[in-house]
Order: structure tokens, then C-alpha cells, then sequence
């Protein structure tokens, strides 16, 4: 089975590329439905598959940036893009992201980089899907409400609503955000963008992950646009990142060219699936994807503190990681496939009748 | 709510100046990695050995390659879904 393993010259391992293939494939689907590079999937799943921490992080932002623009190129003709938004953030990002590179080399230097970004991992996982199973709830909750009332259901209406609070601090200068709908003051997005950014540098991740729910829950961005403008910044940062991280080193570019080929046509299909999902969709597809990535980066910290249990557990999480990628994939191209039949169906259905 | 988001604030103003200081901290050597070329041949020679050479070019390279191929392989993932025949230029917006 020795054809099953390429040899990653920088990094200097042997990987099962088939594992890249699925990896690249499912997240490219994955990030291109959630707005989101995906990293957060994929830094564990790098790991898992045997490249070494500060690899995983710095190859994954590579592919990221890549597969980020290709999402972002879809979702601009959706109108999914508030690019003055995005801009402003990158500036918040760049900054962070700088400061959580340089973290994670002097992690690495003293040896804990492993189990400082599994815990960092676990806590920053757990408390997200906390808060979109809370919102989901709290959204129901609204629905039931006013069905109760007699009073239509309103479709833009959310549950969790942080961002009313923070788009009263009118700290100048005060923007609006057209395309999003939000007028704030400019320091919420960048300082939303920093922390983001840092999180990114040192847990590997293109922001995404923390990103795309702070845009909704604490900027007030409409879920679509959020995916849409969340996936243009993570393409600058990303490409930020990936620099950064090269010069230090630590990119394996071939296996994040192998990554991207699968990432450029999973991309294209998660993007247009949104089109045929409502906003709580996304959001609850998105809740369950945190929590499998949450368990198996847990397997991770157990396997590291029970050395006995090591290889069941390592072996678990690879399973759980490729198998969870594997099945929201498929759930989001089915997804595609069904909205795209009934499209053209009804397309048909009005060419046949104006005939 | 504020209250929760000032305790969170003051939170994050208390780990901030310890990340600070392990980026500001005493400029130590990053641990250098060399790519083993011996064994490797062609493309992949030339490849460890401009990342063994200079990292600079090395991370020209990748943040050259890496848009280019995003770019490329994205519009033509592009024209192939276009082939589909949906509209791909407009989307309705429904949270729930």
C-alpha cells in the first residue's frame, strides 16, 4: 500500500494523499456552503494525518487563500460581498494574525504548541456551539411567538441579537455598511477583526470559524452576506498568512496544491447550494460541524495525557474528522442537486407556459 | 448583556499584555528546518532546494502560485457550473 503515501519533501513525512483529496474536496464544499475557509476542519485533519502542528497550520492557510478566492469569485456574482466591510477588517485581521504567527513560533520553540492549540481548539469550539444552538432556540422561540399572535412570521428575524447592543456605541468615525445593512461605528469591525485575526495566527484557522458568527451575532450582517464577505477577507488574510508562514517555513506546498485542485470544484458547489438554503440552515449545519470537530480535537487531547489509548483515539479522530467531512459534503451536494433540479424544473415549467 | 462584555473585556485586557510580551520577548533563532533533497529528483529537487536556499523566494513563490491557481482553476469550475443552465446571478435572502 506504499502508493497510498506521498512523501512531502519540506515537511519531511509520509502522508495518505487520499486524505488530502478528501480534505481538499469536502472542506472546498464545506467553506464555499459556510463562508468560511474551513481550516478549522482541516488544521486537525492535517495533524491527524501526520504533519506536524506548525505544517498543518501554515499549509492550511496556504490552500485556504486559494480556495477562498474561488468562493468569493461565486459569491460576488450572488451579491453575497460587502467588500467596504471586508476591506475594513483586514486591516483589524492582518494585524492579529501577525501577533498569533509569532505566538505559535515561540510555542513551538518551548515544545507546547500541540497541547495550546488542541485546549485553545476545544474551548473556542465548545463555546460557538453554544451560541448558535442558543440562537437557533431563541429564533424558534420568536417563531412560535408570533404564530401565537397572529402576526406574520418575519423572515430576517434572529434570536441571539448582540450586534443591537454594539451598533449603539457610535465610537467615530460611524460607517454604514450598504450591502450588509448595518451603520456602526468603524472600530467594531476592526476590533472584531483583530481578535479574529489573532485567534486565526494561532490556531491555525483562516478566522473563519470566529468570523462568520461574529459578523451575524455581533455585527448584525444578514447570514448569506456574511458567508460571502467572510470568505473575501479570509482569501487577504489567508494570502497574508500563507506569506508569513512560507518565509517561517512551515508550508507544505504541494500538499496544499493537491488540496486546492478538489477545494476549486467543492467551492463552486457549496456556493451555489446556498442559494437553495435558508439563513438557519446554514447556521445549524454550521452547529453541528463545530460540535464533530470539537469531540475529535478532544480525542486528541486524551490520546496526548493517555499515551495507552494513543493510537485508538488518534486513529477515532481521523475517522471522525474525514467521516464528518465526508457526510456535511454530501448532505450540502445533495442539497445542490436538489435545489438545482427544482430550478430548472420550474424554468422549464415557464419556458412551456410563455410558449 | 454589557455587564458580561465588560467582564469579558477586562478579561482579554488581562491575558493581552502576556501574548504581547511572548511576541515582544527577546529575539530568539525560530527552529530551521532543511527539506531533505538527497533522495528527490526534477520538480521536486528544484523545489526543497529553493526552500533550503531562501525562504524569501520560497514564500514569493507560494503566494504567486497559489492566487494564480485559485484564479485559473476557479473560472474554469465557473464555466463548467455555468454550463448548468441556473441562474447564477441572484439569490434570495431568507434567515429562516
Amino acid at each position: 500500500m506504499n502508493w497510498l503515501y506521498a512523501y512531502m519533501p519540506i515537511a519531511g513525512v509520509h502522508i495518505w494523499w487520499p486524505g488530502l483529496v478528501i480534505l481538499g474536496l469536502g472542506v472546498g464544499i464545506i467553506g464555499g456552503f459556510f463562508g468560511m475557509g474551513g481550516a478549522w476542519m482541516v488544521t486537525p485533519g492535517l495533524n491527524v494525518l501526520g504533519f506536524p502542528m506548525a505544517f498543518a497550520i501554515g499549509t492550511d492557510i496556504t490552500h485556504m487563500a486559494g480556495k477562498s478566492l474561488i468562493s468569493t469569485m461565486r459569491h460576488a456574482k450572488f451579491g453575497n460581498v460587502d467588500y467596504k466591510l471586508s476591506l475594513i477588517m483586514v486591516f483589524g485581521t492582518v494585524g492579529g494574525l501577525e501577533i498569533g504567527a509569532r505566538n505559535v513560533m515561540w510555542l513551538e520553540r518551548i515544545g507546547k504548541i500541540d497541547l495550546y492549540v488542541r485546549c485553545g481548539y476545544l474551548v473556542l469550539l465548545t463555546l460557538i456551539a453554544w451560541l448558535v444552538f442558543a440562537d437557533v432556540v431563541k429564533r424558534r422561540n420568536k417563531d412560535r411567538a408570533a404564530r401565537a399572535a397572529g402576526r406574520p412570521v418575519d423572515p430576517m428575524a434572529t434570536g441571539i441579537e448582540w450586534y443591537k447592543t454594539l451598533q449603539q456605541i457610535r465610537i467615530p468615525p460611524v460607517v454604514t455598511f450598504t450591502r450588509s445593512g448595518v451603520r456602526c461605528s468603524v472600530w467594531l469591525p476592526v476590533g472584531v477583526a483583530f481578535v479574529t485575526g489573532w485567534m486565526a495566527g494561532i490556531l491555525g484557522i483562516g478566522g473563519g470559524l470566529v468570523r462568520m458568527p461574529s459578523l451575524i451575532y455581533l455585527i448584525g450582517v444578514p447570514t448569506h452576506v456574511a458567508v460571502g464577505t467572510d470568505l473575501f477577507e479570509i482569501a487577504v488574510s489567508g494570502l497574508y498568512g500563507a506569506a508569513t508562514y512560507s518565509h517561517k517555513g512551515r508550508v507544505e506546498l504541494m500538499a496544499a496544491f493537491i488540496m486546492l485542485i478538489g477545494a476549486a470544484v467543492g467551492a463552486q458547489i457549496g456556493a451555489v447550494a446556498t442559494k437553495y438554503v435558508k439563513g438557519y440552515g446554514i447556521r445549524i449545519f454550521f452547529g453541528v460541524a463545530v460540535i464533530g470537530c470539537d469531540i475529535s480535537v478532544l480525542m486528541k487531547v486524551i490520546a496526548a495525557a493517555n499515551p495507552q489509548l494513543k493510537r485508538i483515539l488518534d486513529a477515532s479522530a481521523a475517522v471522525l474528522i474525514i467521516g464528518l467531512v465526508t457526510l456535511l459534503a454530501l448532505t450540502i451536494v445533495i442539497k445542490f442537486i436538489a435545489g438545482v433540479r427544482e430550478e430548472l424544473a420550474l424554468k422549464h415549467e415557464q419556458t412551456v407556459v410563455a410558449v | 448583556m454589557l455587564r458580561s462584555i465588560s467582564r469579558s473585556m477586562i478579561f482579554c485586557i488581562i491575558l493581552l499584555p502576556a501574548n504581547l510580551l511572548a511576541a515582544a520577548e527577546r529575539k530568539t533563532a525560530d527552529a530551521v528546518l532543511v527539506a531533505d533533497s538527497r533522495n528527490l529528483s526534477g520538480i521536486m529537487a528544484w523545489w526543497a532546494n529553493l526552500f533550503n536556499e531562501s525562504h524569501f523566494y520560497f514564500a514569493l513563490l507560494t503566494i504567486v502560485v497559489v492566487p494564480l491557481a485559485g484564479i485559473v482553476l476557479g473560472t474554469a469550475a465557473d464555466v463548467l457550473i455555468g454550463r448548468i443552465g441556473i441562474d447564477l446571478k441572484s439569490r434570495a435572502l431568507r434567515e429562516g
